[in-house]
């Protein structure tokens, strides 16, 4: 488990890591907590001739939530996630869905900007900002730009983000309305068989918005708007939450693997986007 | 390529200085380069806890950091919480309630239960579940961790309460 030997950086500013991705191109790559990215060096599944730390790059880190909505600094840990009142008081989807991330010490280190960067269908986070339609600010060498999560995950690993940009920050308004992070997985540490994100709000006794997204059961997090719009204008009965699970199982494409088959995935989707729903309109 | 750089890592209230690959994991450098074997080898694969030490005051899988990251760190082992003439509260607790069989696990499982504590004094049973739920144990069945962490809250508590 010896990775392949690189060349370490600390920059203390982002000029200083831009110019090094600038230099070293795609022989280059960030490190963030290293929780997605140490076990695949050890593995020799990555190889990177040139780690560039981020931990101390002060303006990569905290949590602000005021009017214009609520920024999460790409270098914030899970730990710190659950860790800020503010921030569950504003959005506690994001809580609940951290709480259900790895184990308390991966928690400790691995990072939300990691966790959207990295590109494995199997993190959380991705689907998590789908679902609350977040910007992901990524600055390069030609200033920064914004990408909605909805556009920014192409394939298993392969994101809009160019080699040279870096993730700095997630922003997204405040979400309203009742929520819910369900995830099925074999033991606590482990990546999700199935997981869905939801967020829906109530008018007069009917959902007036929902938004859903699901994880690991696709090549990347499936936002399925065709999923809301069965629940959309319905009492939230029986009959729609079928219909709902039925349009997200048109929209999944999961593979099967150490999990299980296709047909298991797909019940298991069905289930915890069905208890998701429930709980996220009881706190509607 | 495997230039080696200067590490300073403050251990235990120690200061070392010592050349490694930026490379090598915080768990040799600990074990091999600074004979510090309280933390140990269970799976090196982020799974089984039993590596964790306390790094800038977060419970973190040494066989999870490079040295390079760790470099300028303050780490905390379970050499550094008890010593066999001085035990922590917690080896007390855990020698007390029979919180070990092997011992393989124990030393990470301490050093995580003392963050724990230290971040939530009086945990209920499911909290200590689930805070020490990046720790494997393939003895105990973890019943009597359990027990000896509550055990050691209490004594604490009220060990705090007596001084105050
Ligand atoms: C045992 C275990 C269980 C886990 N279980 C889960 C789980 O259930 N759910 C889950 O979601 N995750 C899980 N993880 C992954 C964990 O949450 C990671 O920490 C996280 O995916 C990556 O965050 P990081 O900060 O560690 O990123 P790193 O490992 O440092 O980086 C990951 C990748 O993203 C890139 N990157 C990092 N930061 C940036 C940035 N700011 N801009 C651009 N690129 C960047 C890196 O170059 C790298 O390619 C688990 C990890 C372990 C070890
Ligand atoms: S040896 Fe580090 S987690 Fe098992
Ligand atoms: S006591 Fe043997 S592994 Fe825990």
């Amino acid at each position: 488990m010896i990775p392949a030997a690189f060349e370490y950086y600390r920059p203390a500013s982002m000029e200083g890591v831009i110019a090094l991705l600038e230099e070293h191109g795609d022989e280059a790559r960030v490190i963030a907590g290293g929780h997605s990215l140490i076990p695949m060096m050890k593995l020799r599944m990555a190889e990177v001739a040139h780690l560039i730390d981020l931990q101390d790059i002060a303006s990569l880190s905290g949590i602000t939530i005021d009017s214009d909505g609520i920024r999460l600094g790409a270098m914030t840990t899970q730990h710190d996630i659950i860790g800020s009142a503010a921030l569950t008081a504003a959005a506690p989807i994001i809580k609940e869905a951290a709480l259900q991330i790895a184990d308390p010490q991966v928690r400790y280190m691995g990072t939300v900007g990691g966790n959207v960067a990295n590109g494995d269908p199997g993190n959380d986070m991705p689907g998590l900002m789908q679902c609350l339609d977040a910007q992901f600010h990524l600055l390069g060498p030609d200033g920064e730009r914004v990408v909605a999560a909805r556009d920014f995950y192409e394939a298993a690993y392969m994101t809009d983000r160019e080699d040279e940009e870096v993730l700095v920050e997630i922003t997204f308004a405040a979400p309203t309305g009742g929520y819910a992070y369900e995830k099925q997985k074999r033991k606590i540490g482990d990546y999700a068989t199935a997981a869905a994100a939801v967020q829906m709000s109530k008018v007069d006794g009917k959902v007036a918005t929902a938004s859903i997204a699901m994880t690991n059961l696709s090549d990347t997090p499936i936002w399925s708007e065709e999923t809301a719009e069965a629940l959309i204008g319905t009492t939230c009965d029986d009959a729609a939450i079928k219909s709902a699970i039925a349009a997200m199982l048109g929209d999944i494409d999961p593979t099967e693997d150490n999990r299980g088959p296709i047909a298991f995935k797909c019940h298991a989707a069905g289930i915890v986007l069905g208890r998701a729903i429930k709980r996220a309109w009881s706190r509607a | 390529m495997s230039n080696k750089m200067h590490v300073k890592l403050n251990v235990n209230g120690e200061d070392h200085e010592f050349l490694a690959e930026p490379r090598e994991l915080l768990i040799y450098a600990l074990r091999e380069k600074l004979n510090i074997t309280g933390p140990h080898v269970g799976c090196e694969t982020t799974h089984c806890g039993a590596c964790t030490v306390t790094m800038n005051g977060k419970s973190v899988k040494s066989c999870t950091v490079f040295v390079a990251q760790a470099n300028g760190a303050e780490v905390t082992t379970i050499e550094g919480l008890g010593q066999p003439d001085a035990l922590h509260v917690l080896q007390e607790n855990f020698k007390e309630h029979h919180g070990l069989q092997c011992g393989f696990c124990t030393p990470g499982m301490i050093t995580r239960a003392a963050k724990l504590l230290e971040e939530n004094p009086n945990p209920t049973e499911e909290e200590v579940r689930f805070g020490i739920s990046g720790n494997i144990c393939r003895c105990t069945g973890y019943q009597n961790i359990v027990k000896s962490i509550l055990s050691a809250a209490s004594e604490l508590n009220s060990a705090k309460e007596a001084a105050q």
